[in-house]
């Protein structure tokens, strides 16, 4: 299990040490910074092994946040631990910053106590942390018995993640579909691959210990209904008549309120949930998808010093729709010289930083198109390599689900207080952002 | 939008933030400001001061001095305060056992504490004081922790258990905590079950033959149970302790896939990928036509995609093991390639680990989105990334043949980039699919050997050498090419040194009348003047094979070579299998067994899949066993080394073969010569005999010179040489024919045999030197090993001319008997070491003893009979000399030949007894006495010496000149 846990700065100082075994001695702070913080090379793996011990590592601005073992631990754990260590740091005092750490250590060490224990990771959900784990310690002795042991059993207890007793005078809750779609397209407009990668957050505001059941348009479910039974031809027919209201999921998951088995056995998603903001699930899509974008680029190079650039970008949503905060990245050769842009719509920049000729447009309809070129001067060099060309990258935001999926609904039932799933006040909304949406040219 | 504003609902941000000042102190006598304050009464100081401390720990300086200040403010009811003393507890416990002490009373009060977090607080923290007092203490709180009502202070206890028994194995044992442990799996909170379970687990790894886990079908049904309840990490445990049970039967084995799978859709991907690991393993043991095999199959996909959507470290634990599932079974991923294309701005570590799954998963179907994608990233930034893309290609060439021609031609166009690294790698994958469709692509050797200057790294160097070498017939220019790698052959690394030792002996097996001089310079640049014994032993090998048999050298050299197959890199099956058995662990991430890295016990345990057992329909199935086509491991393509090792091993097994049986009797000085006699024979021991030293030094540079030129006068010389030899000598003493000494099989062709004399004084060596080899030999010399009578060369081998094939010259060496001495065995053999350009070779001979007797070796008549006298009898041997038909004064004559002289003669009765007497090179006398019947063809003759052993050697002698 996990040995031993340091989180650095960029200097790699050190700001939080906790060890949790004997085999990991004082020196394996100083391995880490010299053979990683301090290494001469760029980062080859986030797993590195000095002298027999392993060292894992993630980063946070410019937070290192390394966990140390000697044995084979599961790998996986290890990362998704410090993952969740962000999460709850975060969840307490804000960005994970060098200020941040150094002013609430002594809570961190609080937490780390909590939620590691000689290596093997404890209840590490916020909600539950809150309940006892709170820079005010004294607060600690003036709670009744009925208090402690309610904690105790929520930490320990089947719904970790929620204590009972929550109360609102007004019961609501929010749904958030937030999907990003990414998109590898060759310079001819082929699509070599894309996929939708999409979260559904919740943020909960009910009373009590409702239990809630979600539904959306699952191909698979809808089929199940659609035909009242299971029949091997009915996805065949359903695609002629209403295949747009389905959608095929390749692969979701949930958070752990979520009753798996029942998922896998009926495939309906019910839970309890947590109180507050958290993401009920993730899933992934493949089959047709909207691609709100479509660019079209054109490079010819004049001569050994010059390079012509066309870029066309198309809308491909309904005209009613507007797309948000556009940002078009063409990158530009190292020895660039000087850029011409002239663009139709919007403002556009060369940012010799960033190699890279910036598009930025407010809002753009759906259905329209723009465009613009560019003439880059390139310095003579010698230099044998050719350019790289790194592909075109787009970024967006639009007010709609790119897979296509859709909330059916989201019922909620307290048997025990007396709100009903009318009483409960429901926000749905979509948005859909560009995650990796490159073009190559 | 409106209630965007509870967005941000941060506690910590609202609080004060002032505790970074504590890292900022750093002025002298702090410890002593610190001492006071953490006494001071004011319990907010006192609490500032701990934190002081606390900071000052995490940075590494030594606070240990205020050890029993900070315990003194453990007793306390603010928590937090608590808390942070415990902490420094923690670390300074072990340094100050007998302090430690004092914490003990406030550990065992807080464990009876009405308040569960303080009691869970108090166990927790004990169990990380590794001090064997405290330890002591320990066990009673723990044991009512164990058995708290809250499960809170349970679920700690649990893990208390591991941390004792890390500390003190044997007192867990004895205080029956295991069995406790062991009850917790049943106990009706998941979280106590989980933190039980990972405390069993650990346990159970340091003693691998216990049955502490005692996994059977009840138990397995608890853990499944506490699987659907516990917290994601609780989740984790229990799925890694499920993964080591073996179900008995493959419906157990069913119904627990059945209840694991719903896992895969785990937010946490450690859930997934321990869930993966289950499956995998569990799988092995169902039936392949049972349809849930195919349903599990088909749900194993989809959740190995989406952890290809978590954060980029993750990522990489995935792919690393995606990497040994695609390995173990190809079908699940086959149709999801385009997920591993890589993305511009995945991390280094992601691209890699994705272009290496791509290969796997490669094939006729996908070849063609394979290849564009590889062009692509053959254009990126990252040298290693461009190198394994390059790689990639040649790898789909030889995996899927129908793509072989455009990986071939794409592989030119990005030769023609003229990026040097690039370039490098294309020519080391070009080589192997050359050697997987031979004669296939060879029109593109033209482009390949304009790039032969850009090439400065040893794999791509000898990748393009073994091209030259293969394809040496249809390049023109072959013997250029390699003679000019072969100006700095002692600056190129091992491998290029290798490969242009074999390609020069191929290019000269395909074209023998021009590349003589060559294939000369290479045997003997990595015979002669290499260190490296990897590359002379290659290179006599191949000297001996084209020495004696070109025929079979060819045959061997230019054999045929097996084609390499489709797959590379390939993980050994059994390892393979260890590693699904570590799925999700770090071993799945390094790709070693755990052994490799863990220190000490742990994780030296192999894990093995199970078996397929099948319980009545599963037995019925045909392909039980493992075997189906598509598992059929493929071969592995070995590395440049493997295959010429191969090829010494394998090809050359008839020659080698031969080696070992060296004469027996040369052993023991076969050591002697290999350490200092080798080396003096090269180098130092030759000063006595400039001439000789100067012809050494000078070999090298001469060799090629004198090559063509003078065989015909050699052998006219040899010839006078022998001649003169032959006048000189004195009549009478024998001289036994030449035998061989030293057969061309073991000395490359060259032919020794030879014979001893003793002329007028002088011993010598008369030796014939046959060239049966192919290639002229020069350099000769010779040195002896130290012998029981000091002979050693009284001059150098006078060899004047190079000895041309199938000449022979005579050559007679004169000895002397001032060489160092060491007794033989037998008494009278002689090792020998001859060296010429080729080579040094071994072997012994045996030399009469007469030619040790000394001409002065008659005896006074006086001394004779005292000497006689004088040594006991128990030195005297008798010997029968059969079938002499000749008298006394006949023998006697034929004796005084070689130098052994009667002193006196009697008669007794028609006996003669000749007295004789013989005196050895180096003072030993020899009195013998030999009586003749006349009539009697037996001789008696009886030897008395102070050194007995020589006795058998003098009657040989006797034997030898009687006879002849």
């Amino acid at each position: 299990m996990i040995g031993g846990l340091f989180i650095y700065n960029h200097k790699g100082e050190v700001l939080i040490s906790r060890v949790y075994r004997d085999d990991i001695g004082r020196n394996a702070v100083d391995a880490f910074r010299v053979n990683v913080i301090h290494a001469r090379q760029q980062v080859r793996s986030p797993v590195t092994n000095i002298a027999r011990t392993s060292f894992f590592h993630i980063k946070r601005s410019n937070i290192w946040l390394a966990a140390v073992t000697k044995q084979n631990v599961n790998a996986a754990m290890v990362f998704e631990f410090l993952y969740k260590m962000c999460d709850v740091m975060t969840a307490y005092f804000g960005k994970i910053s060098e200020e941040n750490i150094k002013n609430n250590f002594v809570l961190i060490y609080e937490l780390l106590d909590e939620i590691l224990d000689f290596g093997y990771p404890q209840n590490s959900e916020t909600g539950a942390l809150k309940t006892f784990i709170t820079q005010q310690g004294i607060k600690g002795q003036v709670r009744t018995k009925e208090e402690q042991s309610q904690i105790t059993s929520q930490v320990t207890g089947q719904i970790g993640w929620r204590r009972e007793g929550i109360k609102y005078r007004r019961n609501e809750l929010f749904l958030d579909v937030l999907e990003s779609v990414n998109l590898l397209m060759s310079p001819q407009g082929q699509v070599l691959s894309a996929h939708v990668s999409g979260r559904v957050v919740m943020k909960s505001y009910l009373s009590g210990m409702p239990e809630c059941k979600f539904g959306m348009n699952d191909k698979i479910v809808i089929d199940k209904q659609g035909k009242g039974g299971t029949t091997d031809d009915s996805g065949k027919s359903e695609l002629g008549g209403s295949g747009k209201q389905s959608i095929a999921i390749d692969d979701c998951t949930f958070h752990q309120c979520v009753r798996l088995s029942k998922f896998d056995s009926e495939r309906s998603i019910s839970f309890i949930p947590p109180d507050g903001e958290y993401e009920l699930m993730r899933y992934r899509t493949t089959k047709d998808i909207i691609l709100p974008f479509r660019v079209i680029p054109l490079v010819r190079e004049v001569g050994r010093t010059k390079l012509e650039v066309k870029v066309v970008i198309k809308s491909n949503f309904k005209p009613s729709l507007l797309a948000q905060k556009i940002e078009v990245r063409i990158p530009t050769p190292l020895n660039t010289s000087g850029v011409q842009v002239i663009c139709m719509k919007g403002k556009a920049k060369y940012k010799a930083s960033e190699n890279a000729i910036v598009w930025k447009i407010k809002r753009m309809a759906g259905m329209k198109e723009s465009q613009i070129s560019a003439e880059i001067e390139l310095l003579p060099t010698n230099d044998k390599k050719k350019w790289a060309r790194p592909p075109i990258s787009m970024n967006f935001e639009v007010p709609f689900a790119p897979s296509g999926l859709k909330v059916r609904y989201l019922k909620v039932f307290e048997s025990k207080l007396n709100y009903s799933d009318h009483d409960v006040i429901k926000w749905v909304r979509y948005i859909g952002r560009s995650g990796i949406y490159e073009t190559r040219c | 939008m409106e209630w965007a504003s509870q967005l941000c609902e941060n506690r910590g941000l609202g609080s004060k933030m002032t505790d970074s000042k504590y890292f900022t102190t750093t002025k002298k006598g702090e410890i002593f400001e610190l001492k006071a304050e953490l006494n001071s009464d004011k319990k907010e100081k006192k609490k500032e001061a701990v934190k002081k401390v606390i900071a000052s720990m995490t940075v590494g300086k030594d606070v240990s001095a205020l050890f029993p200040d900070v315990v003194n403010c453990m007793q306390t009811d603010n928590l937090e305060l608590k808390k942070l003393v415990y902490l420094y507890l923690m670390n300074y416990a072990k340094s100050q056992p007998d302090m430690a002490i004092m914490a003990v009373n406030t550990f065992v009060k807080d464990c009876e504490d009405p308040n569960p977090l303080i009691r869970a607080l108090a166990v927790r923290t004990m169990g990380c004081i590794r001090v064997d007092k405290i330890t002591e203490y320990l066990c009673e709180p723990l044991r009512k922790c164990l058995k708290d009502e809250d499960p809170y202070v349970r679920k700690t206890a649990a893990v208390c258990v591991a941390k004792l028994h890390d500390i003190n194995a044997q007192l867990v044992e004895d205080q029956g905590f295991l069995d406790t442990l062991k009850d917790l799996i049943s106990d009706s909170n998941p979280m106590v079950v989980a933190n039980a379970v990972a405390a069993l687990s650990e346990i159970a790894e340091s003693h691998p033959n216990s049955n502490l886990l005692d996994l059977n079908p009840q138990t397995i049904n608890k853990l499944l149970t506490a699987l659907n309840e516990c917290t994601e990490w609780g989740q984790i445990f229990i799925l890694d302790c499920l993964a080591n049970y073996t179900p008995r039967d493959d419906r157990e084995s069913q119904s627990i896939c059945e209840r694991v799978t719903p896992r895969l859709s785990h937010a946490n991907s450690a859930v997934v990928l321990s869930a993966v690991k289950v499956l995998m393993k569990f799988m092995e043991m169902l039936p392949k036509d049972l349809d849930y095999y195919g349903t599990l199959l088909k749900k194993l996909a989809p959740p190995l995609v989406t952890l290809l959507s978590a954060e980029p470290e993750l990522q990489y634990v995935a792919l690393r093991n995606i990497n040994l599932i695609v390995q173990k079974r190809p079908e699940i991923l086959k149709h999801e390639m385009k997920v591993f294309f890589v993305k511009y701005n995945d991390p280094i570590y992601v691209k890699l680990e994705k272009l290496d799954i791509m290969i796997r998963l490669a094939s006729q179907a996908n070849i063609a989105q394979v290849l564009a994608e590889l062009k692509e990233y053959a254009t990126e930034v990252d040298v290693d990334f461009v190198r394994k893309a390059v790689r990639a290609i040649g790898r789909c060439a030889i995996k899927v043949e129908q793509s072989a021609e455009r990986c071939v031609s794409t592989l030119l166009d990005l030769i023609q980039t003229k990026v040097n690294y690039v370039v490098q790698e294309a020519i080391v994958v070009i080589k192997d699919i050359f050697r997987k469709y031979p004669n296939k692509y060879e029109s593109v050797i033209a482009t390949l050997c304009e790039n032969l200057d850009s090439l400065d790294e040893p794999e791509a160097r000898a990748a393009m050498i073994w091209i030259v070498g293969e394809y040496a017939e249809r390049i023109d220019n072959a013997d250029e090419l390699l003679e000019s790698f072969l100006e700095g052959f002692h600056d190129e690394s091992t491998q290029v040194q290798l490969q242009l030792l074999t390609a020069i002996v191929k290019l000269f097996l395909k074209k023998p009348t021009e590349t003589q001089e060559l294939v000369q310079q290479v045997l003997s640049l990595a015979t002669q003047d290499s260190d490296n014994p990897d590359l002379r032993d290659r290179g006599y090998i191949y000297w001996r094979l084209l020495s004696t048999d070109p025929v079979a050298a060819k045959e061997v050299v230019l054999a045929e070579k097996p084609l390499i197959s489709e797959e590379t890199d390939l993980i050994e099956p059994t390892l393979l299998e260890e590693l699904i058995c570590h799925i999700g662990t770090l071993a799945s991430v390094y790709h070693k067994p755990p052994s490799a890295f863990v220190e000490g016990s742990r994780g030296v345990q192999h894990k093995r899949l199970p078996a397929r057992t099948g319980s009545g329909e599963g037995a019925e199935s045909p392909d039980v066993g493992q075997s189906g086509p598509s598992e059929a491991p493929p071969a592995v393509i070995p590395s440049q080394g493997d295959l010429l090792g191969d090829l010494l091993n394998l090809d050359l097994a008839p020659p080698t073969a031969t080696v070992p049986s060296v004469q027996p009797s040369m052993q023991m000085g076969a050591m002697d010569l290999l350490g200092g006699g080798l080396d003096s024979l090269l180098g130092g021991d030759i000063g006595g005999s400039p001439s000789m030293g100067a012809g050494l030094g000078a070999a090298p540079a001469a060799m090629p010179a004198a090559l063509g030129g003078a065989p015909a006068v050699g052998g006219g010389l040899g010839d006078l040489f022998d001649l003169g030899g032959g006048v000189g000598m004195p009549t009478g003493s024998y001289v036994a024919p030449k035998t061989v000494w030293l057969p061309a099989m073991k000395a490359k062709g060259l032919e020794i045999s030879g014979t001893f004399a003793r002329r007028g004084g002088i011993i010598q060596m008369d030796m014939s030197l046959n060239n049966k080899a192919m290639s002229v030999m020069t350099d000769f010399a010779i040195q002896f090993n130290r012998n029981s009578f000091g002979l050693a060369p009284a001059g150098p081998l006078q060899v004047l001319t190079p000895l041309s094939p199938n000449q022979t010259i005579d050559v007679s060496l004169p000895l002397s008997v001032n060489g160092p001495v060491m007794k033989m065995e037998p008494l009278n053999n002689l090792q020998v070491a001859v060296k010429n350009n080729i080579d040094v070779f071994y072997f012994s001979c045996q030399y009469p003893l007469s030619l040790l007797f000394v001409e002065d070796g008659k005896m006074e008549r006086q001394v004779f009979l005292a000497t006689w006298k004088d040594i006991p009898n128990d030195n005297e041997a008798q010997f029968q000399i059969k079938d002499i038909h000749l008298n006394s004064d006949a023998a006697s004559n034929k004796l005084q030949g070689s130098n052994i002289f009667t002193i006196a003669k009697r008669t007794v009765e028609g006996q003669d007894m000749l007295y004789q007497s013989v005196k050895l090179t180096n003072g030993i006398w020899i009195l013998a006495e030999m009586r003749i019947q006349t009539g009697n063809p037996n001789y008696t003759l009886s030897i008395k010496c102070r050194a007995p052993e020589v006795a058998q050697f003098v009657y040989q002698c006797y034997e030898l000149v009687l006879k002849n």
